[in-house]
């Protein structure tokens, strides 16, 4: 016996969501792309240590041909919405697919990470929006000085608040990275005995390195190891 | 020594339900979780309770049918590793235990009743794709085809799947990917398997959505609570196989007219 009646509006909208496994797809590909990037994006940033003028240069340097500058940020735009739209659709598939909660649920040997993709995710497109206003745009900056980038950095991690929420948005980014990065290449197809435990080192060995990098700064900054040079 | 249970009670698919408090006294740590159950029912029959015995599914009560199958305290089977329901012992509980025990719950398993829910879906996901043709007439001979050891040990370790559920009922997302995918790597590593490969994973991947099982999201409670040791590989080769399905797949030459 059917749960629900062929052709009802639950049924169509499943019905159109057959390929789950498609989203998965797009998730892994269009998320690999986005670790890609963080790598990147944590590579340049870490220039901050050989001082403001490599910094503003390299500043510089990604803003000066247009085409590539914008080309990147749509490739990227377009990435996050694929990933965003297929994780919201499949995500709205996990209630229609249990409609009745367990009264009690107890997670064996799952990961927390694991079981909150939904949460950090979220979690981190806030972040992605706070960040863009906070160091690019600069409406979220106290003294924003559009070039200034090692200026901006300094004096906005100075601030406790913005210093706080990148602390919370890189722990969200861990959480979400040691899953999402192994869960990518299952959802790929990849999973073997050889390979797999590697594949699970490196989402461990990318996470704490993008994470490690990343956090370095703001803390260097709070700890004065950095941009005692800006007033 | 005593153990007391909260139930959930529910008359049938329409009905509302809600948990129910029960005491056994006298439980002998020898006896099987299902045994204390009927216990439990015995006595509920005896003192004639208005909502009667408990219904739980059983069958074999040796862990090979796949009938049985509840939570036990939020864990699906319980919790002890590659062990369903039948198989669990009263002695892995202490005197005075509280023991929550609720039924599988997804859209795609009804409750029929009280811990008992309709697992059909599975059933059309099989239909759909879960089988390979065979010529019949003449028998072929034994072992006439090859088959690499490690093959047909996979396709065996897959086979073993039972069917009991227990994979969707502890997903956070009621998917059955671990359940679809023991079928497909269960045939797709036999010879006799490879003709409907791409055809059945589409097949039975597209019922298991149509049945209104949620996504996968590589959590892993499949894999930890299966009595039959299935592994989240199996969801990689369904992956793949679904993959080249979708990519593959063209009208048959008959069809657009060619040959
Ligand atoms: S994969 Fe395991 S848990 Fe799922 S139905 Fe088969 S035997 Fe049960
Ligand atoms: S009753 Fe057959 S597996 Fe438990």
């Amino acid at each position: 016996m059917a749960a629900v009646a062929t052709n009802s509006t639950l049924h169509r909208t499943l019905e159109f969501w057959q390929a789950s496994i498609g989203k998965k797809t797009v998730m892994a590909v269009t998320g690999g792309i986005l670790v890609g990037f963080t790598l990147v994006h944590m590579a340049g940033n870490l220039q901050i240590y050989l001082g403001a003028d490599v910094l503003n240069h390299y500043g510089q340097l990604l803003k000066s041909n247009v085409a590539v500058l914008w080309g990147a940020r749509l490739f990227l735009l377009a990435s996050v919405c694929l990933h965003l739209t297929a994780a919201f659709q499949l995500w709205s598939l996990k209630a229609k697919a249990r409609p009745v909660a367990y009264q009690k649920l107890a997670p064996t040997k799952s990961s927390y990470a694991s079981r909150t993709m939904y949460v950090s995710g979220p979690i981190l497109l806030f972040f992605i929006i706070y960040h863009l206003s906070h160091l690019t745009t600069g409406q979220t900056h106290p003294q924003f000085d559009e070039g200034d980038v090692y200026r901006n950095v300094v004096l906005g991690f100075r601030q406790p608040v913005a210093f706080a929420a990148y602390l919370i948005a890189m722990g969200c980014l861990g959480f979400h990275l040691i899953h999402g990065v192994w869960s990518a290449f299952q959802s790929l197809g990849i999973n073997h005995p050889k390979y797999t435990p590697k594949i699970r080192n490196l989402a461990t060995g990318l996470t704490a390195l993008i994470v490690g990098g990343n956090l370095s700064i703001p803390v260097a900054v709070m700890l004065r190891l950095i941009g005692n040079d800006v007033q | 020594m005593r153990i007391t249970l909260n139930v959930w009670r529910q008359k049938n698919t329409n009905a509302a339900g809600a948990m129910k408090r029960y005491e056994v006294p006298n439980v002998s740590p020898d006896m099987s979780f299902l045994e204390m159950l009927d216990v439990l029912n015995e006595d509920l029959l005896e003192k004639k309770d208005a909502d009667g015995p408990v219904t739980f599914e059983h069958d074999c009560r040796e862990g090979i049918c796949g009938s049985c199958g509840f939570m036990i305290n939020g864990v699906a089977h319980g919790g002890h590793e590659r062990t369903t329901v039948c198989q669990l012992h009263m002695r892995h509980f202490k005197d005075g235990d509280d023991v929550v025990l609720e039924p599988w719950r997804a859209n795609a398993f009804p409750v029929l009743r009280d811990l008992m829910v309709d697992r059909a879906a599975f059933d059309r996901i099989i239909a759909s794709g879960g089988y390979v043709s065979v010529s019949t007439g003449s028998a072929p001979d034994g072992n006439a085809i090859a088959i690499r050891k490690l093959d047909s040990d996979l396709a065996m370790d897959n086979a073993q799947c039972i069917g009991c559920g227990a994979c969707v009922a502890a997903c956070p997302n009621a998917s059955a990917s671990l359940f679809t995918s023991a079928k497909i790597a269960h045939l797709g590593h036999l010879p006799q398997g490879q003709p409907e490969r791409l055809e059945r994973a589409k097949k039975m991947v597209d019922q298991m959505n149509n049945e209104l099982f949620g996504s996968c999201t590589n959590i892993g409670e499949c894999e930890a609570v299966c009595p039959k040791g299935i592994r989240l590989e199996s969801i990689a080769m369904m992956n793949r196989d679904y993959a080249r399905a979708s990519f593959m797949e063209r009208p048959s030459t008959g069809e657009v007219g060619f040959g």
